[in-house]
């Protein structure tokens, strides 16, 4: 513990690095991901292109990906430009998928209904496909967030700062508790993230609160109804 | 696109082919790396998720422990169980061992929870064995998705790998901290093509793999359903995403 008294400085600057690395990627891959999944949910070609490109992407190791972007487009390899892109192109990647699962699960009647009373394709997206997914969605955008925090730190290995350089200097240094104040520090970040999601998540979708007792009271029932 | 000229060089240059340091010595190394941890981790998340899978016990426990390792970072917990051990491949085989555990022990239990119950039911009805009932329609009713968290954890391992080379010297992430140490540019982007290239051809080796093992039965009561469905699918029977490549 003495190290994180003598270090807190180091500590906090580590963390907001690695706050400006991981949360813009959160957000623009969901963003992204939104018309990427929507176009791979409404046509099937768009589908099995969409789908396949991201899986690939995704098996795409981050080290390498953080020294093939640079070549590719121009960022230079220890800015933190470089790791949000490619912590983006990681996020979107899980994302899409997340969203055209998502949008194809919002019941097929309440689409046409939407349909029936005159909404336009943008406004059934925004006002019933998109309020209905929202469930799913954030439960993808959790899986990302805590990704892209524990991804954000592989940037150390080359050089940018992050909470990850807690692990590459203590480990240069032999400083066991320097390596394991970045790893509590990089799980406690995930987990605030993860936890303001949540927040937002009951503010955007006040329903799924309620949903949930509906959900559980129908649970209970169920086994009167098979045995009556 | 010249740098990208200057990285094929590197990969076809003849003396990168001779010595200890040779491409396909570290390509096997890196293979055999990953394979040797991905059998390490199936000894002991296969024979437990079948376990919970089977008498649906423990299942919380198992979500509990798995989702918290999953947070933990790679590179944090290989420097770690490197400064305990000393540099070498003890290291990287212990912590990519943790890592690869709970992918594949999620895939073992949500296999067999996905079964449809009845058959499981008929099975016994018809008095198979709670051992017939587990290696005859339990066990290859659950293998696609058991090979679904295998695929996932060597996704998982053979990118950590690279990273393994920052505390041992084997695998082809030598050459990405090598060109890093010496501003060597080609080196690094065509050690990395060279790593992308086995993360892809593993990935396509272990996606042909998911669709063989699927039972002759079931592929074939799956597939009418899949078309009518397409035009709008519903979020099927794969796997949970599983949290992202180091």
């Amino acid at each position: 513990m003495n190290w994180v008294w003598a270090n807190l400085d180091l500590i906090w600057d580590r963390t907001l690095d690695h706050l400006v690395l991981s949360v813009p990627p959160i957000i623009l891959s969901f963003v992204i991901a939104l018309p990427l999944g929507w176009l791979a949910n409404r046509y099937r070609l768009s589908r099995g292109v969409i789908l396949t490109a991201s899986g690939l992407l995704y098996a795409i190791p981050s080290f390498p990906m953080f020294i093939v972007l640079p070549a590719l487009v121009g960022t230079t390899l220890r800015s933190p430009l470089n790791l949000v892109i490619a912590l983006t192109i990681y996020g979107v990647a899980l994302m899409v998928r997340v969203v055209a699962d998502g949008l194809a699960s919002v019941d097929a009647d309440v689409q046409r209904s939407a349909v029936a009373v005159g909404f336009s394709t943008w406004t059934t997206f925004w006002q019933v496909e998109l309020p209905l997914s929202g469930p799913v969605l954030l439960a993808g955008l959790r899986v990302v967030a805590v990704s892209t925090v524990s991804l954000a730190t592989v940037g150390a290995v080359i050089g940018a700062q992050s909470l990850g350089s807690l692990f590459t200097d203590g480990f240069q240094r032999g400083i066991q508790a320097e390596i394991i104040t970045g790893i509590v520090a990089t799980v406690l970040l995930a987990l605030l993230l993860d936890g303001a999601l949540v927040a937002v998540g009951r503010l955007a979708l006040p329903w799924t609160r309620a949903r949930k007792t509906v959900k559980a009271d129908a649970r209970l029932r169920l086994p009167v109804e098979v045995t009556s | 696109m010249n740098i990208f000229a200057d990285a094929l060089n590197w990969i076809l240059d003849p003396a990168n082919y001779a010595g200890p340091g040779a491409i396909p010595v570290r390509a096997l190394e890196h293979l055999g790396f990953t394979f040797l941890t991905l059998l390490l981790a199936s000894a002991i998340a296969i024979p437990f998720g079948f376990a919970i899978g089977h008498s649906g016990r423990g299942r919380g426990l198992a979500v509990a422990t798995s989702g918290g390792l999953r947070a933990i970072p790679t590179l944090g917990l290989l420097t770690l169980v490197a400064l305990w051990i000393g540099i070498g491949l003890g290291a990287p085989y212990v912590a990519l061992t943790v890592l690869a555990i709970p992918p594949i022990l999620a895939g073992a239990y949500t296999g067999f929870e996905a079964i449809d119950r009845g058959a499981i039911d008929a099975a016994r009805a018809v008095g198979m064995s709670e051992v017939q009932i587990l290696t005859q329609v339990e066990i290859p009713l659950g293998l696609p998705l058991l090979i679904g968290g295998l695929r996932s954890a060597a996704l998982q391992v053979v990118a950590t790998a690279t990273l393994a080379a920052y505390v041992a010297d084997f695998g082809l992430g030598r050459y990405l901290f090598s060109g890093l140490k010496t501003r060597d540019y080609a080196q690094m982007l065509g050690g990395s093509i060279l790593v992308i290239l086995l993360a892809l051809a593993l990935e396509a080796v272990f996606a042909t793999l998911q669709r063989i093992v699927v039972p002759r039965g079931v592929a074939s009561t799956r597939l009418p359903v899949d078309r009518a469905r397409s035009a709008r699918p519903r979020p099927g029977m794969e796997p949970a995403i599983t949290k992202g490549n180091p």
